[in-house]
């Protein structure tokens, strides 16, 4: 192996894995803050530190790293590179270089990222980065800015890649009908990500000309707004959330079909109304980010039906997953067990964001707790647990090799009791009114009980997710040899050996009249 | 269950009529305070005789109910989930591949539309009750005790309106409705009571209001900073302390002088 040919590969399998370390690495740092936020909440008053910037600093890097540096670089980096070119049978990226631009990117903004820990002032703007404070703050919000814009450059160029590649490099015969869900999902959120992606940076750059360059476009003293950049920030991070939901629901419905060994329920109505109708409505409900700032009311109320009306699609596409279950031969291997957590899990977090899209219950409910478990149940958890099914899922295609089946279990079921813990308890205490982004909660020690319960639980789904992290690094090592297809699969990716050549096939694949990757009842 | 059955008919009703009165178009826009809103028709989401629009008691009812459709919901969708997962498991000698039956174009139409309006029906039936509910929250009564609140880094201050002022204590009488019209000197900060189930920003530029009712005098109640607003920002605090209103009229008739004399 060797490291000079891995820096300046072309080759789109070899992009999606230095994706993946880049973002498992992301995935690890923001990890340990999770925990060390945990151990600091674990008493009242300070624990492990006495300085409330540690802390702030470490709820910045959580959420900033787990969003921009591990969940959508993980879906829309290493498994829609990985996965694709494979999918649609192609020989590569349509832009390979432009491919290897993009990780070049990337790397750059997860170093920028770390960078937090080592300058002497770092940013403690949250990973919304609100102004006045943002503007104001001796922490450095410059670099919060560029980690964004840089990491948006590497999403913008990976965006047009690969609508590209999907557009012009499908196998003869692979008809639009025959994508597999998870190539629309990532075509969804790519599409989503160019629209968005130019209004979040462009927030970003205003917020460190206002702090650096003297512009007052957030100044009220001198006709600037401060609700302005929120508008624009939830402009672009709400559909953030479905560039994340929808590549993350494409990996379950590769997994669910293939351990269920059946074809998608009602496939067109998953493509058309679920994806499509996420795509319509993403837009137009970024107020439930603002029900508690003062904006006019009609814009209020009349987002409030948007948002509702979000669980039409998402609703679709859940009836599709479960319906494909519906007569099934389902087997139990790790990559299933997880794809099934997250539809309990995803369950739970989509019916308690129906309280958050009244106008009225967020009043009580907005910046606590409440808040925080529901959008780790549906966004972060259930990403987590599907970029987790999904590198179970293909790491035979990626490596040669199995995993041990006996601690991928181990660790899905550990995971999944810590989460539970930790998140529903969040929940709990956020409706009797915890508020969020607290270094001490002294005026509220009722909650001390739940605090270190959910210390003790964040505890266990560290240990779950290393034990995940362990097994793949031993089984990349030596695994027992897994052969081409493990799983039985009709998608394309498992027609190739494992790991695929550069140029993924001797000879171009071409797919007949009666295939789709679905199709396993030949009757 | 016949008592389910009324029970969401009636809120059925009053959910259609409130949508129809409230797109004739009571809506505020914010920052104005409306005077006494429209009681009656917010009146089923209290029990017994109230006749205060008070909104914490009708976020308590409305929780409650969303509570039950989305637990109905949830607990149906996962039993079936789980049914499926162990009814259609792979059993030694069973099916290698599963066998669910093509759906013709008919049945894939349906099995969008009919979902679809099952949920947005649900959707819109949410959506009127938080209406209601949210309509209620904006319409301030008429007779009501106005304090101007500026936050800053890191406290509340509070201005009655005989000038007297108060920092992180808010003393009001107990029954009367309480408004407050919040602006920010620097960051962004939220004055949320949890106790009467409302918070809304203050920020520098804008003026924000919020109401609610305190009702037992004697009683504390805790006000937290909900909205990030820098290092201090957990320990942002104040209280709410409610005096019976001879109590408060004293109290308010002597700072009130005091604040005179000192300006």
């Amino acid at each position: 192996m060797n490291l000079k040919e891995w820096i300046f590969t072309t080759d789109h399998k070899r992009v999606g894995v230095l994706y993946l370390i880049g973002s498992m690495a992301a995935f690890i740092v923001a990890g340990v803050m999770a925990l060390l936020m945990r151990i600091e909440l674990s008493t009242l008053g300070p624990t492990i530190t006495s300085n409330p910037s540690s802390y702030n600093v470490w709820l910045y890097a959580h959420g900033a790293m787990m969003i921009l540096g591990f969940q959508i670089p993980a879906l829309t980096g290493f498994f829609a590179n990985y996965c694709i070119p494979l999918m649609i049978g192609a020989k590569d990226v349509a832009f390979p270089r432009v491919n290897a631009l993009s990780v070049w990117l990337f790397y750059v903004g997860i170093i920028l990222a770390l960078l937090t820990f080592f300058i002497p002032d770092p940013p403690d703007v949250m990973w919304t980065g609100y102004p006045p404070y943002s503007t104001i703050t001796a922490g450095n919000t410059a670099l919060y800015s560029f980690t964004v814009l840089i990491l948006g450059f590497a999403s913008i160029i990976g965006g047009v890649n690969f609508l590209t590649t999907i557009a012009y490099m499908r196998a003869p015969g692979l008809t639009w009908n025959k994508l597999n869900i998870f190539v629309w999902c990532t075509l969804g959120a790519f599409v989503l990500q160019l629209i968005f992606v130019p209004v979040l940076g462009t927030a970003v750059t205003l917020i460190s000309m206002d702090k650096y360059l003297g512009t007052h476009f957030f100044d009220p003293t001198r006709g600037g707004d401060v609700l302005t950049y929120q508008n624009l920030f939830w402009f672009y991070s709400h559909p953030a959330v479905y560039v994340i939901f929808l590549p993350f629901f494409g990996v379950l419905f590769e997994i669910v079909a293939t351990f269920a060994k059946n074809r998608v329920f009602n496939y067109n109505a998953v493509v058309f109304g679920g994806i499509g109708g996420i795509i319509l409505l993403s837009g137009v409900v970024w107020v439930h980010h603002l029900y508690v700032t003062g904006m006019v009311d009609w814009i209020r109320i009349g987002q409030m039906i948007t948002t509702l009306m979000i669980s039409v699609p998402v609703g679709l596409m859940l009836i599709g997953l479960v319906g494909t279950l519906y007569k099934g031969s389902i087997t139990f291997e790790t990559p299933m067990l997880y794809a099934l957590g997250v539809l309990f899990l995803f369950l739970i977090g989509g019916l308690t964001g129906i309280p958050l899209a009244l106008t009225s219950l967020t009043l009580h409910l907005s910046e606590t707790y409440y808040v925080v478990g529901h959008f780790h149940y549906v966004m972060a958890v259930a990403g987590t647990f599907s970029i987790f099914a999904g590198v179970y899922y293909w790491f035979p295609k990626m490596t040669g090799r199995m995993y041990n089946e006996f601690w991928g279990k181990l660790g899905f079921w550990i995971t999944f009791v810590g989460t539970n813990i930790v998140f529903w308890t969040m929940m709990d205490i956020g409706v009797k009114g915890m508020p969020r982004r607290y270094y001490d909660y002294s005026h509220f020690s009722q909650f001390e009980g739940a605090h270190q319960l959910m210390t003790i639980g964040a505890a266990i789904l560290g240990v779950g997710f290393a034990i995940a992290l362990v097994n793949w690094i031993v089984g990349a090592m030596k695994g027992a040899p897994a052969g081409d297809n493990p799983w039985k699969s009709m998608s394309l990716e498992w027609t190739t050996v494992s790991p695929p050549p550069h140029g993924n096939w001797p000879s171009p694949p071409s797919v007949s009249e009666e295939w789709t990757p679905y199709a396993y009842d030949r009757r | 269950m016949n008592s389910i059955l009324k029970h969401w008919a009636a809120t059925a009703l009053i959910a259609v009529s409130s949508v129809a009165m409230a797109a004739g178009g009571d809506g505020q826009s914010s920052g104005q305070a409306p005077g006494s809103g429209n009681v009656s028709k917010l009146q089923y989401l209290q029990k017994g005789e109230a006749r205060i629009t008070d909104p914490a008691p009708g976020w308590d009812y409305l929780w409650k109910e969303v509570l039950i459709d989305i637990t109905v919901i949830g607990i149906l969708f996962a039993l079936m989930t789980a049914y499926f997962i162990w009814r259609y498991r792979r059993v030694p000698g069973g099916p290698e591949v599963g066998s669910a039956p093509k759906l013709s174009p008919a049945a894939a139409i349906g099995w969008a539309v009919i979902p679809a309006f099952v949920f947005l029906a649900d959707d819109f039936f949410l959506a009127a009750n938080g209406w209601v509910l949210w309509n209620k929250y904006r319409d301030v009564p008429a007779d009501r005790l106005e304090v101007h609140l500026e936050s800053g880094m890191y406290s509340w201050d509070y201005t009655y309106p005989n000038g007297m002022q108060t920092q992180n204590e808010l003393i009001v009488p107990a029954g009367k409705a309480i408004l407050l019209r919040m602006t920010s000197r620097d960051t962004l900060h939220s004055h949320f009571i949890p106790d009467f189930r409302v918070k809304e920003d203050s920020m520098p530029g804008r003026t924000t209001y919020l109401w609610f009712l305190p009702k037992e005098a004697g009683k504390e109640h805790v006000v937290t900073c909900a909205e990030y607003c820098g290092v201090m920002h957990s320990y942002m605090a104040g209280r709410v302390i409610v005096k019976t209103p001879e109590e408060f009229k004293q109290w308010y008739e002597a700072g009130g002088a005091a604040a005179k004399k000192s300006s």
